[in-house]
């Protein structure tokens, strides 16, 4: 069986050469530097990994107790040139592989602009990255285009070789912004911000989505991306204007709600603070942004005598507005403010959810 | 009504008959399958009379070695389990295309990968481990139990009420939907509204407990109870991984407490340490549970890589090569892992030089692995390799681990960590380590050790029936999710869109149909030897021409294992003491002092789960009661003073005698 095994190792990369590989063949320069990352240290590793498969094999079977011709030296157990080599190989590969790993992730850090479009092309410094918001929703992705006005939800777009600045930030849990054939993904988190930088080199249709098990909705929260040529660009903002949807807050916090599967939504006009005080935390009216709260900390603001605990936490959404079918026959009252599926038969459910309880008051109360 | 309700509440918390998931088939089947098995098992040990045996013989036994045996029946209980959930997992992926929904909406499917993680990492892999010290350490060490008797017990029981918790949440409620890791924020209150979190929660206090107190007794007992003459580096390997095993659980395992404790104070009292709001920050979470999780990783490898230490040697009838190197190795490891956490999530936003220098003090960690690979390879040189079954694993072993470790340090270089972070080819790289590190280990430690603990062999046919299903359908479960991973599909889904990928997921499934074959052939093969155990029988106390000291006594063991201490003059102590020509005292014999049975572990880690159900379903009344009981008992059973006895010289004489003369028929 042992020569089988080894024909499926050996024809791994046969077979992934056949299927198209998002990682292997990507269609966006830091994607291909990551993915050249991946071949070196391959390669290094190769150099130890290959001589420790065929002598684990070869010998074991090359010194098996049939063999009466193999040495046989029960006492041999030290050698200083053997344990020289095999602290010193390992660890010159290691050095060569920190040395690569060091350089390179410091030139593929996600937060740093981009200096190349493509392996020969520069950047143009005259033109300005295309910005792109990130909002992670349960369950769905609303990307917000700051610098034409507009916003869409589960579909995004960008000319190619424009590098591409991607603010990412979530509403309720963590999540991780991935397009596989574009660049590596970044956590896009609540209450926080991180950024990617990419660049697309090839028109065409890819596949983007969540990486980040985030409940639910999660194997839905996918998306299209589009990779165009400019003039296909411009003509996609320009139908996307057409839809004349307004991305206000008090529609974000509706859009907020959870739901899957949401289909493609296009808006003409959003908030120009939508995304800061996505990220601060303070899109429903009355809410402090954590700015605000940061200010009033080192004394910068004045938050008069007393601050209500509702101006402070952050809750865009109320469970029971997703319906009780999708949630657990556990999930009652009072840790969700749901009542037991029992009590929904009562003729008087409804006014007493939580209350009376013998549990403590669990959670954000309002 | 409202009042009817409110005591309702009051007594059951927020447990109602709707928390019964009779709705769901497939529950309702595997729970009928499991009041039926069950009832046939209690209904034969009633009929058999063995409630008795067992209470009085193992359930309140304080010997290491049927404190052993227990936890490793419990891991492989639960590996049925958590293989189970494998299985659905696979099946599922393999169904859901082309439209297709499989057969597991997101409530169920999302519980399942949850408790196979949970379960496959706390239930199975660490019983296991905790398991074969018990049988082996004090015996390799030559000492006549661990340090601390009844704590082991109460361990083991701590870890089994872990159990109970994990598996109620199959019939009563619901388990997490949140990851084996129940990430914040998804794990608050907030999102996570349900038991399933609790369940979670609670089930792994209760066997952390547990986990801990082990790791304090085994670190005592290698410490304090070393024959004489064994000094540090005269201890077996196996029993040197063990010591770092114990260091890394004694230093670890308080911070997954502290972290479940404090995920515990968001949910019940409203706290915000991991919260979004209110200056929580879910990214402490992370950095908190890593700082036990990745410790946890070589708490399970290392006491696999003393197994294969101690095999090789045996097996090649030689002594074990560059055995300082290895130790230091070992070593190395233990200190390194608390360095390097932070590759689980270099894509959270962290600097480029937070994440370089976490990538680069995870790849140095695969040079003390590489040397004990090639120290293994070179033990195996110049050896006389007899192909049982422990050496056919510890081939397994190396091949496959090899693979794993090189996808390991793929995963540590930061940018491709990027783009395979969180998918199919980091789940295939730790199923590569754990299964083909961990589990093979303990398969050869099954195997190997076996006839110590009862006597006599296992059925090798079976063996290695189970050997080739388990090696094959590993490679055909994980290869492809390997390829996967670098087609960019990521980890728990529940549903594809591309039917391209559809093609490996039936492979993978294959694989797991394979495994399941080598599951069954495990079992069989133990049902076989038991029935063939005359056939198979031991007599000499050291079947495979050990090297270590616990093939010096029978197999299995009198309880005090050793009539005399054995005193060590040698690295490979019972092979010197054979070199020697060393002769059995048979006379001479001193009574010997043992630690009584107690029932006390089974109370107290029955009151515990107890309470730890209560608080799942915030039944407050029971929880202050259990709790107060289980203080109550454990204030209670210090006062016990009836805690030893000794067994007569004339016992020791006989049993000895016994072995003697079974030793002599064979001559």
């Amino acid at each position: 069986m042992r020569p089988f095994r080894l024909l499926a190792v050996l024809s791994l990369p046969l077979l992934l050469s056949a299927c198209d590989s998002a990682l292997l063949f990507p269609n966006g320069d830091i994607a291909a530097r990551q993915r050249d990352m991946l071949l070196i240290a391959t390669g290094l590793m190769l150099i130890v990994i290959v001589p420790v498969i065929v002598m684990s094999l070869y010998i074991p079977w090359r010194y098996r107790a049939s063999n009466k011709k193999a040495d046989y030296d029960a006492d041999w157990n030290h050698s200083t040139k053997l344990e020289l080599v095999i602290w010193t190989v390992p660890l010159l590969i290691i050095i060569v592989l920190g040395a690569v790993t060091w350089v390179g992730t410091h030139l593929l850090d996600p937060f740093r602009p981009l200096d190349k479009v493509t392996a020969s092309q520069q950047v143009d410094l005259k033109q300005d990255p295309l910005e792109v918001q990130v909002v992670a929703l349960n369950w769905k992705w609303l990307f917000i285009y700051p610098q034409y006005g507009v916003a869409t939800v589960n579909e995004l777009a960008a000319p190619v070789n424009r590098p591409i600045q991607f603010d990412l930030t979530a509403d309720t849990v963590m999540n991780a912004f991935y397009i596989p054939t574009l660049a590596g993904m970044v956590y896009s988190m609540p209450g926080m911000e991180t950024k990617l930088h990419a660049v697309i080199n090839k028109p065409g249709v890819y596949d983007g989505f969540a990486s980040q098990y985030n409940g639910a909705g999660f194997s839905d929260m996918s998306f299209k991306f589009y990779g165009q040529k400019k003039g296909d660009f411009e003509a996609w903002i320009n139908n996307l204007k057409a839809s004349k949807k307004t991305l206000d807050r008090a529609a974000y916090l509706d859009l907020a709600k959870p739901s899957q599967d949401v289909p493609v939504t296009y808006y003409t006009s959003v908030d120009k603070s939508l995304f800061d005080r996505v990220v601060g935390m303070c899109v429903p009216k009355g809410k402090l942004c954590m700015q605000q709260i940061v200010d009033i900390n080192q004394g910068k603001m004045d938050a008069g005598k007393t601050i209500d605990v509702n101006r402070l936490t952050h809750n865009t959404y109320d469970l029971d507005a997703y319906g009780h079918t999708l949630e657990a026959q556990g999930a009652t009252a009072p840790a969700s403010n749901y009542k037991p599926h029992s009590d929904e038969l009562k003729p008087d459910a409804g006014s007493n959810a939580g209350q009376g309880s013998v549990a403590p008051p669990q959670l954000h109360t309002n | 009504m409202l009042g009817n309700t409110d005591l309702t509440r009051l007594i059951f918390g927020r447990l109602t008959l709707d928390s019964i998931p009779y709705h769901e088939p497939i529950l309702i089947g595997t729970f009928l399958a499991v009041a039926i098995g069950g009832a046939a098992v209690v209904g034969a040990l009633t009929y058999f009379r063995l409630w008795g045996y067992l209470w009085k013989e193992w359930f309140t036994s304080v010997d290491h070695k049927r404190i052993g045996v227990m936890y490793m029946v419990l891991a492989i209980v639960m590996l049925l389990r958590g293989f189970a959930d494998a299985l659905m997992m696979r099946t599922q992926q393999a169904l859901a295309f082309n439209g297709s929904q499989g057969f597991l909406p997101s409530h169920h499917y999302d519980q399942v990968f949850t408790a196979h993680g949970v379960i496959m990492i706390f239930f199975v892999a660490m019983p296991l481990i905790v398991g074969i010290m018990n049988i082996v350490v004090p015996l390799q060490i030559g000492a006549r139990d661990v340090a601390f008797p009844f704590l082991n017990n109460f361990s083991f029981w701590m870890t089994a009420g872990g159990v109970v918790l994990i598996m109620a949440s199959l019939f009563i409620g619901e388990f997490a939907r949140t990851g084996w890791l129940a990430f914040p924020p998804l794990a608050e209150a907030s999102n996570s509204p349900g038991v399933g979190v609790d369940y979670y929660i609670w089930g792994l206090q209760i066997a952390g407990v547990g986990t801990l107190l082990s790791g304090v007794n085994f670190l005592v007992t290698i410490i304090k109870m070393r024959a004489p003459g064994m000094t540090m580096m005269r201890m077996p390997v196996f029993t040197w991984t063990s010591l770092c095993t114990n260091i890394l659980i004694v230093a670890s395992f308080p911070v997954l407490t502290a972290v479940l404790a404090l995920l515990s104070l968001d949910r019940y009292a409203g706290m915000h340490f991991f919260t979004n709001d209110l200056g929580g920050n879910s990214m402490m979470y992370f950095n908190l549970i890593w700082i036990w999780g990745h410790p946890e990783v070589y708490i399970l490898i290392l006491p696999a890589f003393g197994v294969f230490s101690e095999v090789t040697a045996t097996f090649s009838d030689k002594r074990l090569f560059g055995y300082t190197s290895m130790v230091y190795a070992t070593v190395v490891i233990t200190i390194l892992a608390y360095l390097v956490w932070l590759h689980h999530f270099f894509t959270m936003g962290n600097g480029a030089s937070v994440n370089s220098f976490f990538g680069i003090t995870t790849m140095i960690i695969s040079i003390p692995t590489g040397a004990k690979i090639f120290n293994w390879l070179f033990t195996m040189y110049k050896g006389r390799v007899r192909f049982e079954l422990p050496i056919m694993w510890t081939i397994a072993f190396l091949v496959t681990f090899t693979l794993g470790g090189m996808t390991g340090v793929l995963l540590a270089v930061p940018p491709v960590d990027f783009t395979v972070h969180n998918s199919l080819f980091l789940v295939a790289h730790f199923h590569n380590v754990i299964i083909g590190g961990v589990l093979f280990g303990m398969f050869a430690a099954i195997n190997y050790w076996f006839p110590k603990a009862f006597g006599f062999k296992l059925d090798p046919f079976w063996g290695k029936v189970s050997f080739w299903f388990w090696v094959i359908g590993f490679y055909f479960a994980f290869m492809p999710l390997y390829v996967l991973g670098l087609m960019g599909v990521t980890r728990r889904l529940r549903v594809f869109h591309d039917p391209s990928l559809h093609i490996w997921f039936i492979i993978a499934a294959f694989g797991a149909a394979l495994i399941a074959c080598g599951i069954g052939a495990f079992l069989l093969q133990i049902f076989v030897s038991i029935r063939k155990r005359h056939e198979l029988a031991d007599t000499t106390g050291d079947p495979w021409n050990g090297r270590t000291l616990e093939w010096a006594t029978s197999s299995p063991p009198p309880h005090y294992n050793f009539a005399f201490t054995p005193v060590v003059h040698d690295l490979d102590a019972y092979a010197d003491m054979k070199r020697r020509g060393f002769s059995r005292p048979m006379e001479g014999f001193k009574p010997i002092h043992m630690p009584k049975n107690t029932g006390a572990g089974v109370v107290l880690a029955a009151l515990s789960t107890i309470c730890g159900f209560a608080l799942i379903w915030y039944i407050w009344w029971l929880a202050f009661v259990s709790f107060v009981a289980l203080i109550a008992t454990a204030i209670g059973h210090t006062f016990n003073y009836d805690r030893d006895y000794h067994i007569p010289a004339d016992e020791v004489a006989a049993s000895e005698k016994s072995f003697a003369d079974a030793l002599a028929s064979r001559s």
